[in-house]
């Protein structure tokens, strides 16, 4: 029997947004702290670090997203772990952003002039002093635009997580399409939350480059 | 005004012992000789003034100094600690060297109080209070404390560096280098900074400086030394050293600067 589209449907799509906004949070939270590790390693003095760092980006950058989780998702049991689909996607997503956001965070370290460096070093700042204090609140700045461009594409990329069983936005809106025969309806609907999920995003960025451009 | 109490006692405890001494240094850039068997012994309070034309090796002798630079041969020892043994004497060292750059190197996203107060909270635990009263001391000490809560992109150039000799000075150094201090700066902006400089060398510290400004040389210098290719070419009292130079090549290169 063919549904009608009416309010409980749309509600249903709504409903969706509720795993997709969890699965961005793990994949902004797993992503930023493991990011910023690789981000470190990749501008660390010692070369075996680096190169550690760019391997892992070279990997994750050069695989799509949808094979990762899949690998984690069936890899993991075959090596003797059972997970939840919450844990696959978790380790899946940060694997993943981090590798982008090291990557453009690296960029970005890289961009603060080197004479910032030199300053922090002739005055004998420790080497976490002169990254928390002086060059990762510059680099921030600079990072702050490319930073939130790759979060907005996360944000979508969370409906690559129905494939390993979670019903997010894109999935709530196929199901709803097939019952109801209103495909252009349910995805519309989606497409509607997406945006309302990213735009205010990208808003906030132009923002914050204001704000830091009159700053320094 | 005494710069650095400490630095008293430690003199009168070895008081004719060198701060800095260099021998047989060497370095490459890759296959590039850019330094050449460098010898230079610097005593306590003594002001040196190096000149030379660019990519004389001038700036990067002095970048040794505070292991901005590492060399391949030979030995730095500053105030006792011999910088080729290790990160941690070179860490002491670097607290213990103040460096004023050409290009200012403030902190841009720091106001300039905080430039000042960074380095003493971080590296010597001085307390936020202390530190703040410390670097409005030293902030009016080179003329510019009520400046103190502007960010570094709203001053001009000479106030910049006036704020870098203060953020130096705020660590309360043993040794200051000034690797080409006013070489950045507009003309009317180079004398209050040589004005800075020249009041420090009058308070007794020991000062390294790369610069091309010959009377500022002439004032405060005990030494001027001429480097050419890598090498000390020529070195002696400033006014012998302008009125009677040695060596062709010195010779050539202050009647460039002067004529």
């Amino acid at each position: 029997m063919i549904r009608q589209f009416g309010l409980p449907e749309a509600l249903a799509i709504l409903s969706g947004v509720q795993a997709t906004i969890l699965l961005s949070l793990i994949a902004f939270v797993g992503g930023g702290v493991v990011g910023l590790a690789v981000a470190l390693m990749r501008t660390s003095e010692r070369t075996w670090l680096q190169r550690c760092a760019g391997f892992y980006i070279d990997f994750f950058q050069g695989t799509p997203l949808l094979m990762q989780l899949f690998l984690v998702f069936y890899g993991l049991p075959v090596l003797g772990y059972k997970v939840n689909p919450w844990i696959a996607v978790a380790i899946g997503f940060t694997l993943h952003a981090s590798a982008f956001l090291g990557e453009i965070w690296r960029g970005s370290i890289q961009a603060v002039p080197r004479g910032q460096t030199e300053a922090a070093y002739a005055l004998g700042l420790s080497y976490a002093s002169r990254m928390r204090n002086v060059v990762l609140p510059q680099a921030m700045r600079i990072s702050v635009a490319p930073t939130v461009g790759f979060m907005v594409q996360l944000i979508k990329g969370t409906s690559l997580a129905a494939i390993i069983g979670f019903v997010e936005l894109s999935r709530a809106a196929q199901i709803i399409a097939s019952a109801t025969y209103k495909p252009l309806l349910a995805y519309g609907c989606a497409a509607i939350v997406y945006f309302v999920l990213c735009f205010p995003l990208s808003r906030l960025s132009m923002r914050l480059e204001k704000r830091f451009a009159v700053k320094t | 005004m005494s710069v650095n109490p400490d630095q008293r006692s430690r003199a009168s405890a070895s008081a004719d012992a060198p701060i800095i001494e260099i021998a047989g240094l060497r370095k490459w850039f890759g296959t590039f000789q850019v330094l050449q068997d460098i010898a230079l012994t610097v005593a306590r309070g003594e002001r040196i003034v190096i000149c030379g034309p660019s990519g004389s090796g001038k700036s990067t002798l002095i970048r040794c100094v505070n292991s901005l630079e590492r060399y391949q041969e030979g030995r730095l020892v500053v105030d006792g600690y011999d910088l080729g043994a290790g990160q941690k004497n070179i860490d002491t060292v670097r607290a213990e060297v103040g460096m004023v750059f050409q290009q200012f190197n403030l902190f841009p996203h720091l106001t300039v109080m905080e430039n000042c107060m960074l380095a003493p909270m971080k590296v010597r635990g001085t307390r936020k209070k202390e530190a703040q009263e410390l670097a409005m001391r030293f902030l009016a000490r080179v003329r510019i404390a009520d400046q103190a809560l502007k960010y570094p992109a709203q001053l001009s150039g000479g106030q910049q560096q006036r704020v870098a000799i203060a953020r130096a000075l705020c660590m309360t150094p043993k040794i200051m280098l000034f690797d080409e201090p006013t070489s950045a700066l507009d003309p009317e902006m180079v004398k209050e900074v040589l004005d800075t400089m020249v009041g420090l060398a009058e308070d007794g510290m020991t000062m390294l400086c790369v610069t091309h400004e010959m009377g500022f040389a002439r004032k405060v210098a005990d030494r001027v030394i001429f480097m050419d290719a890598g090498q000390i070419v020529e070195m002696g009292k400033p006014e012998p050293f302008f009125a009677n130079p040695q060596n062709p090549r010195t010779q050539a290169f202050l009647g460039q600067l002067l004529h």
